[in-house]
C-alpha cells in the first residue's frame, strides 16, 4: 500500500527487547482476532465475542482498538492515532509510541497518508478512502446497555431485532424535552438489520459512517467484542419521520482556519468566560492554515503582529 | 505551532522519570530487593499471584516493587505479562485431599481425623502494634516442629459425603477440558468452572464485601466454615507425547469448603450444600469470601429466590475483575472534550428554549 519503510530497520522487523512479537500480540492471537473480524465484516453491526487479551495499557484506554490494530497492521502500513480528533492528546501519543516501538511501522499525523487510523471519539473531517481502515476504540459496544443491563437479554433483543425499547427512549426524550437528547454514541442501524453503538463519537460524525469507502472496525477490549461496517454500507441514525435525525451545528467557523461544517472544540481563554471555537480535527485545521485560510482569531493575531497559534 | 505532539511525548517521558524517582524514595534508605518482598511480604505476593492468575512469587514480588506496593497495579502488571505466555495445556486437577498440610481447621466438628492444625495464622494474635519490629534485627523464635501434619487428613466434605448429608461434588456434564477464561470471553449463563475461574481472579475486597452482605441478609445461605486447609499440592501434567502424568512442581494453596444449610426443594432432598473457594498461597479472607459468593450464585440451581446482588451472576461476574474495573473507572481521566462539547451544545439549546417558554408564560 505504501512504500514507506519501518523506521530504523530494513523491511524485516526485529522484535522489541527480543521478547515481544511484531505489534505485541502473538500470531495465534492475531489469527483469532482476524477470524472475529471476518465474521464481523460478514454480519455488519453484529457484536462478535472474542477472546480479548490483557494489553499492557489499562482497560478503557483503547485495548480493544489496539488489539484490532495489532492484528491488521503489516510492515507496509502507515499508522495514525487520534483521540478527540487530535494527534497530540496524551493517550493518542502513547498508543502511537506503542506501535512505533512494538511494530516499527511509520506513523503519521496526516489523514491522507495513513493506511490505518485508530481513533477515539472522532471520525476525521477528510473523507476516507477505500485503501484506508479506521479502527474505533469502543468503551460500551452494546447500544442497549443503558436501557437493559443484562447481556442475556440484550443478545435476545438483537437476535429478534427487537429494538422497541430504544425507540421508546427516543420518543420519551422528544415528549419531555422536545428533542432527542443523545448527543454522542448516538445509536445507528447498520445495513437495515443490527442496532449498533457508533462508539462515543459526536452525532455530528454519524453521517460520515454511511456508505463510507473505508472499512470501519470496532474493538471493545474490556467487553471483549468486535464489530464492523464494510465499505459502502447503509448506516442510518435512528429517528422518526416527523423528528428527523439532526447532527450538531456550530454558528461560528473555526477561529484559526475559518472552517465551517466541521466539529469544533470550545477553548476557554480566560476566567471571564471568553472563549473561541477551534477545529477538533487538528490535522484538518493545520492543513487549512497551511493553505492560507485564516479564522477571525488568527486574522486578529496576524494584524496585531504576533503568531496565530496562541 | 503543532509542537504539541512533541510536548505530549516529553510529558510522558518526564512522568515516567518522576515515578521512577518516587518509587526509589530517599536514596539514603537502602533499596528494597524483590527477594525481600517475596520472603517478607508474602500476603501481598499471594494476593498478586492469585488475582494476577500466575503462580510465580518472584515475578509477583517484582510487580509489587515496580508498582510501589499498589497491589491492583501489580496485579495488572502480572496479568499483562501472563497474557503473552504460550499455553501448553491444562494440568490434571490438583488433589487437595493429598495436600501437605500447614493449616487445617473445621468450624463444623470439634475433632476429626487428622485433627485441627492451627498453623500460621493472625487469628489469635492481639492486634497490637509490635514496636520491637520497628527496631531492626528481628530474630524470629524457633518454630515448633510439627509432626501432626503427617497424619491422613480427609476433607470434611468427604466425611459428610459418606452419609449422603452433603451434595456430592461431581464434574458437570460437558467437555472434559475446562473453560479457559483467559482465552474465551465471558458467557452467560456461566458454567461453574467459568464462574470459579472468574471468582479466583476476582478482587478480594469485592468478594469479601459481597460475601459479608450474604451474612447480613442479602441472599442469606447459612454457612459454616466446614473446612479451611492450607498447604502445598503437587501439579501434574500429561504431555501428549508421553501419555502419563508428570509432576511439574508444588504450589501452595488455600482451600475453603463452606457447608451451607439447605432445606431441600422440589426434587432435591434436604442436605448440606457447598460453596467453594480457592486461592494461591495463604489467602483465607479471599477464599471465604469466594466460597460465600459461589454458594449465593447457585440460587437458580437450588431453586432459591434470586433477590440480591450476590445471587445475580451477571452483576457479580461482570464486575469482579479489578483490572477491568480499575481500567474503566480510570479511563474517566482521559479527555472527553468532544462528548462534553456535544453536551454543552445540547444544554445551551435546552436552556434557551426553556427561557423562551418562561418568557412567553410571563407575557
Amino acid at each position: 500500500m505504501n512504500a514507506l519503510q519501518p523506521a530504523g530497520s530494513g523491511a524485516q522487523f526485529h522484535s522489541i527487547d527480543g521478547v515481544y512479537n511484531f505489534a505485541y500480540l502473538d500470531e495465534q492471537t492475531k489469527r483469532m482476532i482476524r477470524r472475529a473480524l471476518l465474521k464481523a465484516v460478514a454480519i455488519p453491526g453484529y457484536q462478535v465475542p472474542f477472546g480479548g487479551r490483557e494489553m499492557p495499557v489499562a482497560y478503557g484506554w483503547g485495548t480493544g482498538g489496539m488489539q484490532v490494530t495489532a492484528s491488521i497492521l503489516g510492515l507496509d502500513d502507515v499508522l495514525k492515532v487520534i483521540d478527540q480528533g487530535a494527534d497530540d492528546t496524551t493517550n493518542a501519543v502513547s498508543i502511537r509510541r506503542f506501535f512505533n516501538r512494538t511494530a516499527g511501522v511509520p506513523v503519521t499525523e496526516a489523514t491522507t497518508e495513513a493506511t490505518v487510523i485508530q481513533t477515539r471519539h472522532r471520525i476525521p473531517e477528510k473523507t476516507l478512502r477505500e485503501d484506508q481502515i479506521i479502527v474505533y476504540q469502543v468503551p460500551m459496544p452494546e447500544p442497549l446497555r443503558k436501557l437493559e443491563p443484562r447481556e442475556t437479554e440484550t443478545r435476545k433483543m438483537h437476535a429478534f431485532a427487537e429494538y422497541g425499547l430504544m425507540q421508546v427512549k427516543l420518543y420519551e426524550d422528544i415528549s419531555r424535552y422536545g428533542e432527542i437528547t443523545t448527543t454522542y454514541d448516538y445509536p445507528v442501524e447498520v445495513n437495515a438489520r443490527y442496532m449498533m453503538a457508533p462508539s462515543p463519537i459526536p452525532k455530528f460524525d454519524n453521517p460520515k459512517m454511511h456508505a463510507m469507502p473505508a472499512l470501519q472496525l470496532f474493538g471493545a477490549g474490556r467487553e471483549k467484542r468486535i464489530y464492523a461496517i464494510p465499505p459502502y454500507t447503509k448506516v442510518r441514525s435512528l429517528d422518526f419521520n416527523d423528528y428527523p435525525f439532526e447532527p450538531q451545528q456550530f454558528d461560528a467557523p473555526c477561529a484559526l482556519c475559518d472552517a465551517k461544517g466541521v466539529f469544533l472544540d470550545e477553548v476557554i481563554l480566560d476566567d471571564k468566560g471568553d472563549h473561541m471555537f477551534v477545529c477538533s480535527d487538528s490535522d484538518h485545521c493545520r492543513d487549512r492554515r497551511a493553505e492560507g485560510h485564516m479564522g477571525p482569531r488568527a486574522r486578529e493575531a496576524a494584524e496585531k503582529g504576533y503568531g496565530a497559534d496562541q | 505551532m503543532y509542537v504539541a505532539t512533541k510536548g505530549g511525548d516529553a510529558a510522558i517521558e518526564n512522568s515516567h522519570a518522576l515515578i521512577a524517582e518516587e518509587r526509589r524514595g530517599d536514596t539514603a534508605v537502602p533499596e528494597l530487593e524483590a527477594a525481600q518482598i517475596r520472603e517478607q511480604l508474602g500476603g501481598a505476593v499471594d494476593r498478586v499471584m492469585t488475582e494476577g492468575s500466575l503462580y510465580d512469587p518472584d515475578l509477583a514480588a517484582l510487580a509489587i516493587k515496580q508498582a510501589q506496593g499498589d497491589l491492583v497495579e501489580a496485579i495488572f502488571l502480572l496479568r499483562a505479562f501472563r497474557t503473552t505466555l504460550p499455553r501448553f495445556g491444562a494440568s490434571a486437577p490438583i488433589d487437595t485431599a493429598a495436600m501437605t498440610i500447614r493449616r487445617r481447621i473445621s468450624a463444623a466438628f470439634k475433632d476429626l481425623p487428622g485433627g485441627q492444625v492451627l498453623g500460621p495464622t493472625y487469628d489469635y494474635t492481639h492486634r497490637l502494634l509490635d514496636f520491637t519490629l520497628a527496631a531492626r534485627g528481628e530474630t524470629p523464635p524457633v518454630a515448633p516442629e510439627d509432626d501432626a501434619t503427617d497424619a491422613a487428613m480427609p476433607r470434611v466434605a468427604d466425611i459428610l459425603g459418606h452419609e449422603g448429608l452433603i451434595e456430592p461434588e461431581t464434574p458437570p456434564p460437558g467437555p472434559e477440558q475446562p473453560y479457559d477464561l483467559t482465552r474465551e470471553p465471558m458467557q452467560f449463563p456461566a458454567s461453574r468452572d467459568q464462574r470459579l475461574q472468574n471468582l479466583f481472579r476476582g478482587d478480594e475486597g469485592f468478594l469479601l464485601a459481597l460475601g459479608y452482605s450474604t451474612q447480613r441478609g442479602y441472599g442469606r445461605n447459612h454457612p459454616f466454615a466446614g473446612e479451611i486447609r492450607m498447604g502445598t499440592v503437587q501439579v501434574e501434567f500429561t504431555p501428549e507425547e508421553l501419555g502419563f502424568p508428570i509432576a511439574l512442581g508444588e504450589i501452595e494453596v488455600t482451600e475453603c469448603q463452606m457447608v451451607n444449610q439447605f432445606k431441600g426443594a422440589k426434587g432435591i432432598a434436604p442436605q448440606f450444600t457447598r460453596g467453594y473457594g480457592l486461592a494461591f498461597g495463604q489467602a483465607e479472607r479471599k477464599t471465604m469470601g469466594m466460597a460465600l459468593v459461589d454458594r449465593a450464585l447457585r440460587a437458580d440451581e437450588l431453586a432459591e429466590d434470586r433477590l440480591h446482588p450476590p445471587q445475580d451472576e451477571e452483576f457479580v461476574l461482570s464486575h469482579s475483575d479489578n483490572v477491568e474495573a480499575a481500567g474503566f473507572v480510570s479511563h474517566l481521566k482521559l479527555p472527553h472534550y468532544v462528548d462534553f462539547q456535544s453536551e454543552l451544545v445540547m444544554l445551551r439549546s435546552m436552556r434557551a428554549s426553556a427561557e423562551a417558554t418562561q418568557k412567553e408564560a410571563a407575557e
